[in-house]
């Protein structure tokens, strides 16, 4: 389902052309600007963001907003800044998008090459648990992180990611391994090779792209998430969605505008930084969970 | 001697045909436990009189009951109706029409698509900082057009409790309509070009062509676009919290906020958990037709 690049065949006329990039402009415009505004009013000192024009570049330009946002800001009771919220959610994302992904891959390798009686019907389990609500499993997990004794903690959010990215990452690694020849797995076999040296030899190697896909698409969702986050995560061990809507949703004090937007964008540049460096695998992970193909 | 090779060979085999479904069944464990074990407990939850903690007295329909005249679930189901029929409408209009113009040979496709497409790297709650401050009539666009000039222009929709929710409606296609636009797209690439050419020798117009060759070659996409918008409307939670917190008051209530604040801050448990199954309720009877299609198309 990559993008490809032949164009239709239509052709307009030079009217049409024109209102074609005029719209497609407007909209680049429509897409950049509430990001591009944030970054700019991130750099200004707050009295030019309250008294002036948004649009406007810094009269004044000013890094005072990132340190205060990263290091001294408030957050809760605590003036931490955001930074240990984000090393909280590197800490989180990393186990959780390796370990969904390795069974992921294993799972998916079952189910196209090792198909038995059934397996259709585990596999449609699994795909509905990708898409249910997750209000609906948010009061037992509670109980059982509360019963293992890990509420509250990152080890407890790993857990709660890792059982509910398993889901997509079985999805994407069956579709991808669906399109890779069976008849090579039957003679591997035939020349006595087992499970695991199949997979370890003939199937790894071949698996980088939806690797990929695989890791840039649970590390974009697990690092946004902020329902999992804000129900079993407290004070010191939320992840960074919610220690930064603690920043912006705090009643008390004056409004920092400026701290805001820099710490918004602190909490958007990971994700962001891996959609621009590989956003072809990106892309890849949206259809692969969408159109089945 | 001969025999013991037999046997070894014979465990061997045997634990390579359950090798497998020995690899599958933790997955299978977890799945059971953690999703459908967890769906059975908060729907025998919705029957009882749990409260600021599970407790297991029997009550019936009684909070279904309950559920249907507290006036904040009635909002929040209006809202998202509401909310769910203008995202993924403007979302396809949006995204088709991007798709459409992007496939027309367009210099600069390899800058643009990746613009159309940004947002859906972003967090809700970035999405909802960014545009809560956009729309704020005190330093946002509003003032914006004052101090340009144009001093009559307001636009204070975020404040307003009859028109929040259609803030709402435009962060969140600001987030998504790329992302339609990106499964249209790979949608227009897959239709063979030889057909559109046989058409417009036979004389067809452009707008013919998209109407009566394109658009129907689209239904997949089409489908898969309602799928997964619609899939998200329901869902949504973060970006509602980070954009209006539910308010003024609670106008901009969607189901999801409802589930959350009646469970963990007001401590009506039971409430809470039958909103949760009425939510899954709904996605469930879009999901299962859709999955169970394609599961069976693929045999």
């Amino acid at each position: 389902m990559a993008v490809a690049s032949a164009d239709t065949a239509i052709r307009t006329s030079r009217i049409t052309r024109a209102f074609i990039y005029l719209f497609l402009l407007l909209f680049a415009l429509f897409y950049l600007l509430p990001f591009g505004i944030m970054l700019v009013n991130s750099l200004k000192p707050l009295s030019e963001i309250t008294g002036g024009n948004m649009i406007a570049l810094p009269q004044d330009w000013t890094i005072a907003p990132w340190l205060s946002a990263w290091s001294t800001a408030q957050i809760g009771v605590e003036p931490t800044g955001l930074r240990p919220y984000f090393i909280n959610s590197l800490v989180m994302a990393v186990p959780a998008v390796v370990l969904s992904t390795v069974v992921g891959a294993l799972n998916g390798y079952v189910l196209t090459k090792w198909q038995f009686r059934g397996s259709t019907i585990i596999f449609g389990l699994l795909l509905f648990s990708c898409f249910i609500p997750f209000q609906i499993v948010l009061i037992p997990m509670a109980r059982i992180l509360g019963l293992l004794d890990i509420a509250g903690t990152t080890p407890g959010l790993i857990l709660v990611h890792f059982v509910y990215g398993i889901g997509f990452t079985t999805l994407y690694f069956r579709n991808y391994y669906a399109a890779f020849p069976t008849e090579l797995v039957r003679a591997a076999q035939i020349d006595g090779a087992g499970f695991f040296q199949i997979f370890w030899r003939i199937m790894l190697p071949s698996s980088g792209p939806i690797i990929a896909v695989s890791f840039i698409w649970q590390f974009t969702n697990i690092w946004n998430d902020f329902l999992f986050g804000a129900s079993f995560a407290s004070g010191g061990s939320a992840p960074m969605t919610v220690a930064l809507n603690n920043l912006v949703n705090s009643s008390t004090g004056v409004r920092e505008y400026n701290v805001h937007f820099a710490g918004a964008i602190m909490a958007a540049a990971p994700t962001l930084l891996v959609y621009i460096v590989a956003g072809r695998y990106f892309v890849r992970g949206l259809m692969a969970g969408s159109v089945k193909g | 001697m001969a025999a013991s090779t037999d046997t070894g060979v014979d465990l061997r085999t045997r634990l390579q045909t359950w090798l497998p479904k020995l690899v599958l069944s933790p997955s299978l464990a977890i799945m059971l436990v953690f999703v459908y074990g967890f769906i059975a407990f908060t729907i025998y939850l919705s029957f009882t009189d749990s409260r600021m903690l599970p407790s297991f007295g029997w009550v019936g329909w009684d909070n279904y009951d309950r559920l249907f005249r507290i006036r904040e679930w009635n909002t929040a189901i209006t809202n998202l109706a509401v909310f769910a029929t203008l995202y993924i409408g403007i979302s396809t209009l949006i995204g088709l029409s991007l798709a459409i113009f992007l496939d027309q040979k367009i210099r600069g496709e390899g800058v643009l698509r990746p613009i159309f497409l940004y947002p859906m790297a972003l967090s809700f709650i970035v999405t909802g900082t960014a545009w809560k401050w956009f729309l704020d009539p005190a330093i946002g666009l509003e003032n914006t057009m004052h101090l340009w000039g144009w001093e009559s222009f307001t636009f204070n929709w975020i404040k307003d409790r009859e028109m929040a929710i259609y803030t709402v409606v435009i962060a969140a296609v600001w987030q998504s309509s790329g992302f339609v636009m990106a499964m249209f797209l790979a949608g227009l690439r897959g239709i063979d070009n030889e057909i559109l050419k046989a058409a417009q020798i036979d004389g067809a117009s452009n707008w013919n062509l998209y109407r009566r060759i394109i658009l129907p070659q689209l239904r997949p996409a089409f489908l898969s676009a309602f799928v997964i918008l619609s899939h998200l409307a329901i869902k949504s939670y973060d970006l509602v919290i980070a954009l209006t917190g539910g308010g003024p008051g609670n106008a901009t209530a969607l189901p999801a906020t409802f589930m959350y604040s009646y469970t963990f801050t007001r401590n009506q448990m039971g409430i809470g958990a039958a909103s949760a199954v009425i939510m899954l309720m709904t996605i469930a009877a879009i999901m299962v037709p859709y999955l169970y299609a394609e599961l069976k198309e693929k045999k």
